[in-house]
């Protein structure tokens, strides 16, 4: 398997604290890596570095072989680099499907265009009405995002990812808050994505985790304790004693 | 010549220093609250309109001074009781429109008490006359008084910020709010201590310019803009940027109306130069504020990532 | 053609009782009137243009009667240059309100919050230093215009030509917005101003919406600017003094922001309560502060929120 995401050494201080403290980490074109950690481990802010929100202190990003440890956020998900968002981010005062659409919009076409009615193109309506269809929002539509419930507003979150058409999607704790039916929602949806995208997966969910994960990777005060399949990493005494053992 | 760049670098200072006293307790509520006051001109403009009124009354400046003083720290009280404090979780456009609101409301109800004519504050005898500076230089006492006054508040600003509780709070919140609301701080009423004293500041400056500059409704308004270019340079919430920025922006705006027009003699032919002088004097202190936004959005002490 | 959205229905009311307005006060015999009524439509143009950024943009904006300025001057530039043509003055007007907006938006945008609100106030003092230095333009004191301009060589001396040349630019610049903010460029404004980081999570970099969003703002505004230069016959730096800033923001509150609707209605209702207001009192300042406090203070949702209970301009453009 090929590389598609490569973390070499990085590193990211908040004043005296190291929260990102030499992480190296490679993601498999196809996988579905999880990175598992306690609260505080900084997986986060380890999302934030991949994604160009946050410029780590030093330490290299790798993208399909590419350097862009120092691209801007909206450059890499034009790469194909999306995100989701541990706190849902959505524009709350517009409707769902116009929430989409903007996602689409952002890679079909110039968004400088002054005069033609962008709720009026066809094209870019059917592919974001897809991406809810995926999700299972598609009747839900014509909503304003503010009127979604929680666990909607987590779909949504998704669909908008999606919508971007990445290669490679970051997912920070998309069950978050999440109960359920809703959650098992979630997981069939990202057990169908995983054959199509490779997705880095923050969760805290560990049934989730061991059940959706390729290779689990354990963030601990900032640093990788141990990288595996699923089995090997639960197995491992070290990730027991420092992280399992809290909740099991 | 380098006698009067002496002169208008003195006169640089002390309007500086006036400058830092008004921005100096506005710059904190920017930084501890987020919240945005264009009304706080007024309490400059009211504690000089205080002074004449007490002085008036009473025939001595430093009685009136004395009045002025408490004065307007009571008036600032009564409007962050009435007002300010309802506005702290509002948006920025409430707290526009609101703080808009009392400035028209504020400088009209002071025409309407005291009239749109300038109002004149005698000098007290004690300070009256001028001191030999540098050979024929002589300089004014009350504005060397005026310098000593604003220095002695801005070292006594600081020893309280750096070395008292309130202060360790203060400085804490303008660079982490949350932390300080963590730390089981009452913000509601570590604000009203900085908004009641950043109020007697500026009516402290209102009151000691009352001699020297005459008392208007617009005077409040005037000195409200280069606040906040002066707050803008110096990095929202920073004191030790306000008092670089206020001295930076009172000595580049004196200095500036009357050397640009020398200075720019030496490269263009003299009436050009007084021409172009009279046009770029003005708009200098602005021109800086570009330049150093420019090199650094959060201005020259401003803490990164909080723009 | 589906039916027309509500707020352009409200829109298409005014606008219509707006027409109607000079041969009513005519017949009324106060034709005074239609100069009071022109004056409506002049700070509706400008409501509108701040609308863009302010409403649609979250771009809260201290100094746009900068632009007002910028217009005017074009006009008594113009004339001193013998170019009396209006669309002249008006292209003169908006390439200067585009270069400096252009800059100064530049280096404001780069800051948030607080920071942009100064700065953009800051700004547009600069600009009004600027024209008061002027000595040649009258300086402080402004300078009279000998004659108003001509469109197309007919002549806008009669005050019920400017009026329908300004009803007209109005109705032209709100159905340029109203296509703008509905474009793909207008989604992905609102989308900013919902929240950027969602929107550079999608792709999207706001920095030169935000700017481009600014420039034809002040370029708007400045078509205000020549057209009140040309009702009063004179241009004055007092006319992009930073409290015509904050009335401009007051009208559009007033109206409700981001319905551009909304903004003509809180411009035509805000000159209206000015000219009421200060017949009954100088001191007229006192109240309108007084009622602004107050609403700002005990209307939840501030004056929005007010003038929705109230059915002014109508729900927001989503």
């Amino acid at each position: 398997m090929s590389e598609l995401l490569e973390i070499r050494d990085l590193r990211k201080s908040f004043g005296a604290l190291a929260v990102t403290d030499g992480v190296s980490l490679s993601v498999a074109e196809g996988e579905l890596h999880a990175v598992i950690g306690p609260n505080g481990a900084g997986k986060t802010t380890l999302i934030a570095q991949l994604s160009g929100q946050l410029s780590p202190d030093s330490g290299l990003v790798l993208y399909d072989g590419e350097d862009i440890t120092h691209l801007d956020m909206a450059t890499r998900v034009r790469r194909g680099l999306a995100r989701s968002f541990q706190i849902t981010a959505l524009l709350p005062g517009m409707s769902v499907l116009e929430n989409v659409a903007l996602a689409v919009q952002a890679r079909s076409g110039s968004s400088f265009r002054f005069w033609r009615d962008a709720g009026d193109e066809e094209i870019t309506n059917a592919q974001a009405r897809v991406a809810l269809e995926e999700v299972g929002l598609a009747d839900r539509a014509s909503v304003l995002a503010s009127a979604l419930s929680h666990g909607e507003q987590r779909q949504l979150e998704l669909a908008v990812a999606l919508a971007t058409k990445p290669r490679l999607l970051l997912l920070d704790e998309p069950l978050a808050g999440t109960g359920g039916q809703e959650a098992e929602r979630l997981i069939a949806l990202m057990q169908r994505l995983k054959s199509r995208l490779t997705i880095v997966l923050i969760e805290h969910d560990m049934d989730a985790v061991f059940q959706l994960a390729d290779r689990v990777s354990v963030l601990v005060y900032g640093a990788i304790a141990a990288t595996g399949s699923p089995e090997a990493v639960r197995a491992d005494p070290a990730v027991r004693a420092a992280y399992l053992g809290e909740g099991a | 010549m380098t006698n009067l760049f002496l002169l208008q670098l003195l006169n640089g200072a002390q309007f500086g220093i006036l400058l830092f006293l008004v921005a100096a307790g506005l710059t904190l509520v920017f930084g501890i609250m987020d919240f945005i006051n264009l009304a706080h001109g007024v309490l400059y403009m009211v504690g000089a309109y205080l002074m004449a009124t007490f002085a008036g009354l009473t025939g001595s400046f430093w009685l009136g001074l004395l009045l002025a003083m408490p004065a307007t720290l009571v008036f600032g009280l009564v409007l962050e009781f009435l007002v300010f404090r309802r506005l702290y979780d509002r948006s920025h456009l409430d707290q526009v429109l609101a703080t808009f609101g009392l400035i028209l409301m504020l400088s009209e109800g002071v025409r309407i008490l005291w009239g749109s004519a300038p109002l004149n504050v005698d000098m007290p005898a004690l300070l009256s006359g001028s001191v030999p500076l540098a050979g024929p230089l002589k300089y004014p006492v009350y504005r060397i008084a005026v310098i000593a006054a604003g220095l002695a508040s801005a070292v006594g600003l600081w020893a309280l910020i750096n070395h008292t509780r309130a202060g360790m709070l203060l400085r804490a919140g303008a660079s982490n709010r949350p932390m300080v609301a963590a730390l089981g701080v009452d913000i509601s009423r570590l604000f009203m201590l900085v908004f009641a004293f950043g109020a007697m500041l500026a009516g402290f400056a209102g009151a000691i310019v009352a001699p020297i500059l005459s008392v208007d409704p617009g005077m409040g308004e005037s000195i409200l803009i280069l606040t906040f270019v002066v707050i803008v340079i110096g990095g929202v919430g920073s004191i030790r940027g306000a008092f670089l920025a206020a001295i930076l922006v009172g000595v580049v705006d004196t200095v500036g109306r009357t050397f640009g027009p020398i200075w720019l003699r030496m490269v263009m032919d003299p009436s050009a130069a007084a021409q172009t002088g009279r046009m770029l004097a003005p708009m200098l202190v602005y021109l800086l504020m570009a330049a150093v936004l420019f090199w650094s959005p959060t201005g020259l002490f401003g803490r990164k990532g909080a723009k | 053609m589906s039916a027309l959205a509500p707020r352009l229905k409200a829109a298409l009311a005014l606008f219509v009782l707006m027409a109607l307005v000079p041969p009513l006060v005519t017949a009324l015999g106060d034709p005074f009137l239609t100069v009071v009524a022109n004056r409506m439509l002049v700070f509706a143009i400008a409501a509108l243009s701040l609308d863009l950024i302010l409403g649609y943009g979250a771009m809260v904006s201290f100094g746009h009667a900068a632009y007002l300025g910028f217009g005017a001057y074009a006009v008594a530039l113009g004339a001193r240059w013998g170019v009396s043509d209006l669309l002249a003055q008006i292209l003169l007007g908006m390439a200067m309100s585009a270069g400096f907006a252009l800059v100064t938006g530049a280096i404001s945008l780069r800051t948030k919050g607080v920071y942009f609100i100064m700065i953009t106030l800051a700004f547009a003092q600069m600009a009004y230093f600027f024209f008061v230095a002027q000595s040649s333009l009258g300086g402080d004191d402004g300078v009279a215009l000998q004659a108003r301009s001509s469109l197309l060589g007919v002549s806008l001396e009669g005050d019920l030509a400017l009026y329908y040349v300004t009803l007209g630019a109005l109705v032209a610049i709100y159905a340029g917005l109203y296509r703008l903010t509905g474009s793909r460029f207008g989604r992905v404004l609102k989308g900013t101003r919902e929240n950027a980081l969602r929107m550079q999570a999608m792709g999207y970099r706001p920095f030169p919406y935000q700017l481009i969003a600014y420039v034809i703002a002040a370029c708007l505004c400045s078509v205000a600017g020549v057209l009140l230069a040309n009702l009063t016959e004179y241009v004055s730096p007092a006319y992009m003094g930073w409290h015509r800033s904050g009335e401009l923001i007051v009208m559009l509150v007033f109206g409700g922001i981001g319905t551009l609707t909304g903004a003509v209605a809180g411009a035509l209702v805000a000159v209206g309560l000015e000219e009421v207001l200060a017949i009954f009192s100088d001191h007229w300042r006192l109240g309108f502060g007084l009622v602004l406090v107050l609403v700002v203070l005990f209307s939840p949702d501030g004056l929005t929120g007010l003038a929705k209970r109230l059915g002014i301009g109508g729900s927001k453009d989503v």
